[in-house]
């Protein structure tokens, strides 16, 4: 008998496994059941873009791509961030596209950990940078945002979280869960900090057109931090393009030609149908960003002004397409709160706890759903907190 | 403004409460709002999109180019009045192009249609000429896609 105990690392067996993934599993037995707990856009792919894609095929486009992407794809990508963000990255040498964001992470993390770096992560957050941080030999050092902060990451708490072994602070804003964003003004604060140390920033932008009210800046807008930043960015969000698993990576090019150079030998090219498709989203792609934020923020106004009026404090977000309502005045903790809130009225959140410390105490509500079902699942909510009130 | 407009035309069924939440308005502003869109006739009405064909009511729609001599001092107005006062007459267009208004008719059978377009509108003093032409199968109408749309099963969750 082998013991596969013994032949996985520690490393991995060590990664705790996820606790959102019961929700679902439940929730799908569940009749009439309503989800607000997945986080991606409702919306199908723009259909000129679905079709880019379908035509790169019709036409047997069909072959690897350049390891760093397609040249096209890269110079689209070059334009789109000087159009959107004013940010300058060559298309040729500074930028390479990636299977979505997520291998951008792991690629930003493992060409620049040695064993034992630390890298500063803010939370609550996106579950993935600390599992790819010790997945790359690296310790995951967390920091907590809080919800008086507006959960932006003070450079307070940015000072004292570095240590001589400190190696890069992630920067996950607009941020999944709590909807928080840094304006320039925040960012310039942290830059204080960061200017004239080796410290990185990987900042991971994957949200940055899903802000209401004002236009994301990027960390590498910065005089003297674009040297020290990575920006992790890609389709998933902006163009409701998850299941294409396309995203890019942008930095100083001796980063991006060692991040090219692993990326050549995990995973070749970033798949070529979606680099096709993605290149149309690009360059004609603008007005479907705006119509999606557009029904996003109605539908934000409308859940964060739901959960007020029920009487549970909700911080109000400014990006991303999340809520992180605040449920202490239940007197229950976050799981428990979401595990009763699913069993009595079928309504999937997810639980605050579950995107690290800071966390519990909030629930995490995504409004990249109908407004019917959102209003359902308001309705349900008031007979939930009346409840509770009662026993 | 235009906002409340633009959700409205999406949806017609969201209440002034939601309407208020989305905007940033209070509900009293968007039931004044709307009241005045009403009255100004801004907002025309509000309607459901039915596939009939899924129900035992047979139902034809005919799109009819028509050409008309258009009337001094009138133009088409007067013309086009006449022809939109009918119950059957969905909705009519005047149009560039080769022929000048486009009539769409409802009615229960194909014969009914033949019938209106015979006897009613094809009578009528200064049409000129009809050309019918009937609607086999309806795919999209306002937005909306009458076939049922499969959707993608197996979903991740771990996020």
């Amino acid at each position: 008998m082998m013991d596969y105990d013994k032949i996985l690392c520690g490393r991995i067996k060590n990664v705790p496994p996820s606790g959102i993934r019961k929700y679902f599993d439940l929730l799908s037995g569940m009749e009439g059941g309503i989800s607000l707990g997945i986080g991606e856009p409702d919306f199908v792919t723009p259909w000129h873009i679905r079709d880019a894609g379908i035509y790169s095929l019709e036409k047997g486009f069909t072959k690897y791509t350049p390891n760093a992407g397609l040249s096209d794809l890269r110079s689209a990508i070059s334009q789109y961030l000087k159009r959107r963000f004013d940010l300058e990255y060559t298309a040729v040498g500074q930028i390479i596209v990636t299977v979505g964001g997520s291998e951008g992470l792991d690629l930003a993390f493992r060409c620049m950990l040695e064993p034992g770096d630390e890298v500063i992560i803010p939370t609550p957050s996106f579950v993935c940078y600390g599992p790819l941080v010790s997945m790359a030999h690296g310790v995951p050092v967390y920091v907590e945002t809080k919800a008086e902060d507006e959960f932006r990451l003070t450079p307070e708490t940015l000072r004292s979280a570095i240590t001589p072994r400190t190696k890069a602070v992630v920067l996950p804003f607009p941020c999944n869960p709590t909807g928080g964003v840094m304006e320039r003004a925040d960012l310039e604060a942290l830059a204080e900090v960061l200017r004239g140390t080796d410290i990185m920033v990987v900042s991971d932008e994957i949200y940055a057109e899903l802000t209401y009210g004002h236009r994301h800046v990027s960390m590498a807008n910065l005089p003297e931090m674009y040297e020290r930043t990575i920006v992790v960015n890609g389709f998933s969000k902006a163009y409701s393009m998850t299941g294409w698993r396309l995203g890019y990576l942008c930095g100083p090019k001796e980063l991006i030609a060692a991040m090219t150079k692993l990326h050549q030998y995990g995973i070749m090219s970033a798949p070529t149908t979606s680099q096709y498709a993605a290149i149309e989203a690009m360059a004609n792609g603008d007005g479907d960003i705006e119509g999606m934020k557009e029904e996003y923020d109605g539908r934000r106004r409308f859940l964060v002004d739901g959960f007020r009026k029920l009487g549970l404090s909700c911080f109000e977000p400014r990006g991303a397409f999340y809520t992180f309502p605040c449920i202490r005045s239940t007197g229950l903790t976050s799981e428990e709160f979401c595990d009763r809130f699913l069993t009595q009225e079928h309504v999937a959140v997810i639980p605050g706890s579950a995107f690290g410390p800071g966390g519990e105490g909030f629930v995490r509500a995504c409004y990249a759903a109908s407004m019917k079902d959102l209003a359902e699942a308001l309705c349900r909510l008031e007979r939930f907190l009346k409840s509770l009130e009662s026993c | 403004m235009t906002k409340l407009l633009q959700l409205l035309e999406r949806d017609c069924t969201l209440t002034h409460e939601e309407l208020a939440a989305m905007t940033g308005m209070t509900a009293e502003a968007v039931g004044e709002a709307v009241r005045q869109y009403e009255k100004d006739r801004v907002l025309l009405g509000y309607r459901a999109v039915v596939d009939w064909d899924q129900t035992d009511r047979e139902a034809v729609t005919a799109l009819i180019e028509v050409k008309v001599t258009p009337q001094r001092g009138e133009g088409f107005d007067r013309i086009a009045q006449r022809i939109y006062q009918y119950d059957e007459v969905e909705s009519v267009y005047l149009m560039s192009g080769a022929f000048d208004l486009t009539v769409i008719i409802s009615g229960r059978t194909l014969k009914e249609v033949a019938h209106f377009v015979g006897e009613k509108l094809a009578t009528i003093e200064d049409v000129t000429g009809t050309a019918t032409h009937f609607i086999l199968h309806k795919y999209k109408e306002n937005h909306l896609i009458f076939e049922k749309q499969e959707e993608q099963q197996e979903r991740f969750v771990f996020e």
